[in-house]
């Protein structure tokens, strides 16, 4: 079964919505400038390590391992993670997720406000707006996605939700819907980051419900990991009387030994630091030490059809890091929002449409909103394919919809292509067509759908003789 | 070494020029050229596109056109992977083909790695005095691993001036079908390239893959920058009075 992201429903195909942001000069601004700091400094902080690539196959291996036994391991962490003096619930999709974190933190304390840490798995599931509905009010503590909420904007990037923002737009925004906020904030880091924790301060101390995700959970002890920069993620999950964690089937791992290759992976990849600042470890509860009510929901939303697709199960491997994302050229012009999911860029692509389905516009578009440039696979610190991935999945979205009428003229080339006699009678024919040429040569202007060549590019005039016809002319055909 | 010439579908129609370059430079090197006249497309295009059933047959009529050669050389990076990464998988469910793709798949070589590392020159006597700098294509890099092949070629050019490309690793925006599906995210990569290669006051700029130097080359001259494209091989068959 398909999942489904509440959230992005009746987002337009990429082209549309990437034109829109390539046209927007302060998104591409934005973009570009923090991109390339992130993908510079990513480069330096992986170059330190000799064993790059051998941490990098390892943690591929384990991942497949994971993978292909996902049952034995999930159990083993439901099993564990019982023990520790915690509960386990399963939840098929997005809907069922939301409807037990809801149900949950009505029965703690019955409604109120709830602090969140950051998550990938709840802005899948679009639990902030479920739990709105139900009359609760979540509270984002990360502080870019407390600037995605403010803005009630959208996350753009993984590890950065608000990438799309400067520092202007920020203390704007500050300014306009923080009501505890300094009058005289201005745009200055250190100030905007002081509001924010001011803001927070309040709601850490009197939540009685976290609701976060994890980044890993270890299925021999049942622990869960949170790994981040801020320390705003630790609050919530120590602070609070009741902890909900809602953690893709995907996230675990069998051991902590396991644990450590991907700790070691994950902050180069992602901040580009050696370690990360905070790394929070919680098995169940402990008496007297965080909260005393520990719940894990499992989400399946999509996974384990996913898991069906022998190359495309490649993506289940994702830890999330964004490195893939600070290297996309399409990425940083396009920009997250485009993706129409809150998982963009080169790992979005090949995700989302699986953990959804290929059937919406946007979905169907994300496997070609790709020029297939490979820098992604090169700093994925899993090794996901996702060049291969793509295509994989343009295949099956050929196989299952329409594409009229592009279908026709994919058969139509292919019947040509795939026949020298008729290639060189094709290329006999194109010659004639030089005199629609430029007097350089230069074709500046051709018919749909060519045309979206010839709107931005030259396109070069055919030469009067192809390379084989002058090849059997002046080599006698010989061989 | 018997050396096979897959010219590439694009390089056949529309580039002829440097399907000539590619068999002067290797003659003068010394060596014997065949082109086998049963050769048309790889199928990258059908095949990036998700059409695998059209791009089936192409992947057999290459096996077919190409037994019997040591060596096949092309000068397109992108054709090269295409046959050796992906005529496998079109392959996997038809066992004589994949027997088949399997001897002819490792033979193919793009020519800067042909040139090189194959018959193991970097000095190929040629003589081009102008101001050039040199694209890197995406699956040249990240596909054929050519590393700094052709940069060592063109290093070795008398008279020729190399400069570095800003941000060279970074893709032009060409992508196959891509720079019409996505003509817009396209266009925007291929302005950057455009800056950048404007940057180094270059009179040419030089790549293995005609495909990407098609569409850099497009914006080169819609721009009217006065920059020209011109593939490796055209650069290393020249000489002296060419």
């Amino acid at each position: 079964m398909t999942g489904s992201m509440p959230t992005y429903l009746g987002m337009p195909a990429f082209p549309d919505a990437a034109r829109a942001a390539v046209a927007n000069s302060q998104l591409r601004r934005n973009l570009t400038h923090a991109t390339t700091a992130i993908r510079t400094k990513r480069a330096r902080a992986v170059a330190e390590l000799g064993d790059w690539e051998d941490l990098r196959q390892a943690a591929k291996a384990i991942k497949d391992h994971v993978l292909a036994n996902l049952g034995t391991y999930l159990v083993r962490l439901e099993e564990n993670v019982t023990k520790a003096g915690g509960t386990v619930h399963w939840a098929r999709d997005a809907a069922e997720a939301n409807a037990i974190v809801a149900d949950l933190v009505l029965a703690a304390r019955g409604g109120g406000r709830v602090v969140k840490v950051k998550s990938m798995a709840t802005q899948e599931t679009g639990l902030n707006e479920a739990l709105a509905e139900r009359g609760i009010t979540p509270i984002e503590t990360d502080l870019a996605e407390l600037i995605v909420q403010l803005g009630d904007d959208l996350p753009s990037h993984i590890l950065v939700p608000a990438i799309h923002r400067n520092r202007a737009e920020i203390g704007d925004l500050f300014r306009r819907t923080m009501p505890d906020a300094p009058r005289d904030l201005t745009d200055e880091p250190p100030q905007l980051a002081a509001a924010a924790r001011a803001h927070l301060r309040s709601e850490f101390l009197s939540a009685q419900v976290g609701i976060s995700g994890a980044n890993f959970a270890v299925a021999d002890t049942g622990s869960l990991v949170v790994v981040e920069s801020e320390g705003n993620g630790r609050m919530c999950l120590t602070l609070p009387r009741t902890l909900i964690s809602v953690v893709g089937v995907e996230k675990v791992l069998p051991s902590w030994r396991d644990l450590e290759v991907f700790l070691a992976l994950l902050p180069r990849s992602s901040t580009a630091e050696r370690m990360n600042p905070y790394t929070t470890i919680w098995s169940g509860v402990t008496p007297g030490d965080g909260p005393d009510s520990f719940h894990l929901v499992l989400l399946d939303n999509g996974r384990t059809a996913t898991l069906r697709d022998p190359v495309g199960r490649q993506a289940l491997r994702c830890i999330r890091c964004s490195a893939c994302l600070n290297v996309c050229p399409v990425y940083e012009r396009a920009g997250g929002h485009a993706y129409g999911s809150p998982y963009p860029g080169p790992i979005g692509a090949i995700l989302s449409p699986q953990l959804r389905g290929l059937s919406s516009p946007v979905d169907a578009s994300l496997p070609f909103a790709s020029s297939l440039c490979g820098a992604c696979y090169e700093v994925c610190p899993v090794a996901i394919n996702i060049p291969e991935a793509l295509v994989h999945l343009r295949a099956r979205s050929v196989e299952s919809q329409r594409h009229y009428p592009e279908r026709s003229v994919f058969k139509l080339s292919g019947y040509v292509l795939r026949s020298p006699r008729r290639l060189a009678a094709a290329q006999r024919a194109v010659a004639l067509s030089r005199f629609v040429a430029g007097r350089k040569g230069r074709i500046r202007r051709l018919p749909p759908p060519l045309s979206a060549w010839t709107d931005t590019r030259d396109a070069p005039a055919p030469p009067p003789e192809s390379f084989r016809a002058w090849w059997a002319r002046t080599r006698g055909g010989a061989s | 070494m018997r050396i096979g010439l897959f010219v590439t579908c694009l390089t056949d129609t529309l580039f002829p020029d440097t399907g000539k370059a590619v068999v002067t430079l290797l003659e003068r090197l010394g060596h014997q050229v065949e082109f086998p006249m049963d050769q048309s497309c790889c199928g990258q295009m059908h095949f990036n596109s998700g059409y695998r059933r059209e791009a089936a047959p192409m992947a057999r009529g290459f096996a077919a056109a190409f037994a019997g050669f040591e060596a096949i050389v092309t000068p397109s990076a992108s054709c090269a992977a295409m046959v050796r990464e992906y005529h496998p998988v079109l392959a996997a469910h038809d066992p004589g083909l994949a027997r088949d793709v399997a001897e002819v798949a490792p033979r193919v070589h793009d020519l800067a790695t042909f040139l090189t590392s194959v018959l193991g020159v970097t000095d190929v006597d040629a003589y081009f005095p102008h101001r050039v700098t040199y694209h890197p294509t995406c699956h040249s890099l990240r596909m054929m691993h050519v590393g700094d092949a052709p940069l060592r070629l063109l290093r070795s050019v008398r008279g020729l001036e190399l400069v570095d490309l800003p941000d060279a690793e970074t893709c032009c925006g060409f992508g196959g079908t891509f720079a019409v599906k996505n003509a817009d995210v396209s266009a925007a990569m291929c302005a950057d390239k455009v800056a950048a290669i404007r940057a180094t006051r270059a009179e040419v700029v030089c790549a293995g893959d005609n495909s990407c130097l098609m569409h850099i080359g497009g914006a080169l001259s819609r721009m009217r920058t006065g920059v020209r494209t011109m593939h490796l091989a055209e650069i290393l068959a020249s000489g002296d009075g060419t």
